[in-house]
């Protein structure tokens, strides 16, 4: 009896410690940053090919998790061939002046289950906005998987402006997806 | 022996061939616009009238196996039937192949055609850029074979209307031949 209890402590401790793993090493190459929009009402998605991730995610201790993102505008496919050429204009990212869009996440919230809750700012265009990103967490060995989407409106942020502005053409809401794995190997 | 077309298959014709004067120059207009929201539009009406056209085919094709279509004049010489038929049998299948090519070009291009915004037709094709390019020679070819046919075509029904002064042409416009009357 003397014997079992330590043991015992010892095991739960380290269950906890596997469960609480801090995901930090971010796969790039499995990771995608893609998004859907509609073009004459016609279902269209891109993606960007570019970005760097940093994050520190522990769900057992979400007050200390960090990330961010930051996505190089330039590496867009925006699912219409004809169109990767016009993103760089002014109307559209103008990434002369702007060529990357980030977000930070200042803090995390969890949902119950697997859900939880990013907050924290986006910028695009120069313009910094506070929003909430949802999205799952789905642990698989050392890896961490991060789902989520978020909805902004372009024109919010001056996207597609002047001759674009009409949203029958291109729609003004547009959906951000990420699909995030990170590792808990140190 | 039937000598005339029937009321359906003179309709088919002429709503054909009036959707195809438009779409045929839209084409080449769209095409050569610089990227903007009339492009996309332009390129959004010209894939519905050509989805337009390809459902008349249909419709035209079901006519055809059901009807035979009138003899010809007796007057008209074997080669020139046998012309006539060829070129007949070339444009039903270019309203074949020249939708095809269009939506297969659309769905290797990446976006997919929404008939009248409402219907999404199926992808057969994936996202493939190369593929999408072949096709846009391949619509644009098919496009300037059904030019060089439809001239043919017209050049042949104005010759037996004005030179040989036949049947041919009131058949396919029997107004033509009331006001005649
Ligand atoms: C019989 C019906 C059709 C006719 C007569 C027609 C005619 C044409 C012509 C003349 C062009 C310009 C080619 C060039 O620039 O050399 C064109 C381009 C095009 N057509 Fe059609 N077309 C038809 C049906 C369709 C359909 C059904 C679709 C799609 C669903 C389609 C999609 C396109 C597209 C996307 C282009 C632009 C290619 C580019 O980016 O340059 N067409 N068509
Ligand atoms: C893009 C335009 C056109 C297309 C694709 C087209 C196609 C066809 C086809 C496939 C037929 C054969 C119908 C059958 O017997 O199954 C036909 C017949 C005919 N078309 Fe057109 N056509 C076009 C424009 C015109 C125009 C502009 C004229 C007049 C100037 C014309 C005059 C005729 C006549 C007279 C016939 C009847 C020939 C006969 O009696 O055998 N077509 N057309």
């Amino acid at each position: 009896m003397k014997l079992i209890t330590p043991s015992l402590l010892l095991l739960t401790l380290v269950i906890c410690s596997a469960n609480a793993a801090e995901f930090s090493k971010v796969q790039t190459a499995q990771s995608r940053v893609s998004f859907d929009y509609k073009q004459m009402s016609v279902p269209l998605s891109g993606s960007f090919a570019k970005f760097a991730i940093q994050a520190r995610f522990d769900p057992a201790k979400l007050s200390a998790s960090q990330a961010k993102i930051d996505i190089d505008i330039a590496s867009i496919d925006t699912g219409n061939s004809d169109a990767d050429d016009e993103v760089n204009d002014k109307l559209w990212f103008d990434t002369k002046n702007f060529p990357t869009a980030g977000f930070v996440a200042s803090s995390f919230k969890a949902l119950g289950g697997d859900k939880y809750q990013a907050q924290g700012k986006l910028s695009l265009k120069g313009k910094i906005v506070d929003i909430t990103a949802p999205f799952t967490f789905k642990q698989n060995g050392d890896l961490g998987v991060f789902d989520g989407s978020l909805n902004i409106n372009r024109l919010d942020y001056g996207i597609g402006t002047g001759i674009w502005a009409d949203v029958a053409t291109v729609a003004n809401e547009v959906s951000i997806k990420f699909h995030f794995v990170a590792s808990s190997k140190k | 022996m039937n000598t005339a077309y029937t009321k359906i298959a003179i309709t088919l014709h002429w709503l054909v061939a009036l959707l195809i004067f438009s779409a045929f120059p839209l084409g080449l207009y769209m095409s050569d616009l610089k990227f903007s929201p009339l492009k996309l539009q332009l390129y959004s009406y010209h894939k519905w009238i050509g989805v337009t056209i390809f459902l008349l085919f249909i419709a035209r094709l079901l006519w055809r196996i059901t009807n035979k279509p009138p003899e010809l004049p007796e007057s008209i010489v074997a080669w020139q039937r046998r012309a006539a038929h060829a070129v007949h049998h070339l444009l039903y299948t270019l309203l074949f192949l020249i939708p095809v090519t269009g939506w297969l070009m659309s769905s290797a291009k990446g976006v997919p055609v929404m008939y009248l915004g409402l219907v999404q037709l199926p992808d057969l094709l994936g996202k493939d850029k190369a593929l999408g390019n072949l096709l846009e020679t391949t619509h644009s070819v098919l496009n300037y074979l059904l030019l060089a046919l439809v001239i043919m075509h017209i050049a042949a029904a104005l010759k037996h209307h004005l030179i040989e002064k036949d049947e041919t042409l009131t058949r396919m416009m029997p107004w033509l031949k009331k006001k005649t009357l």
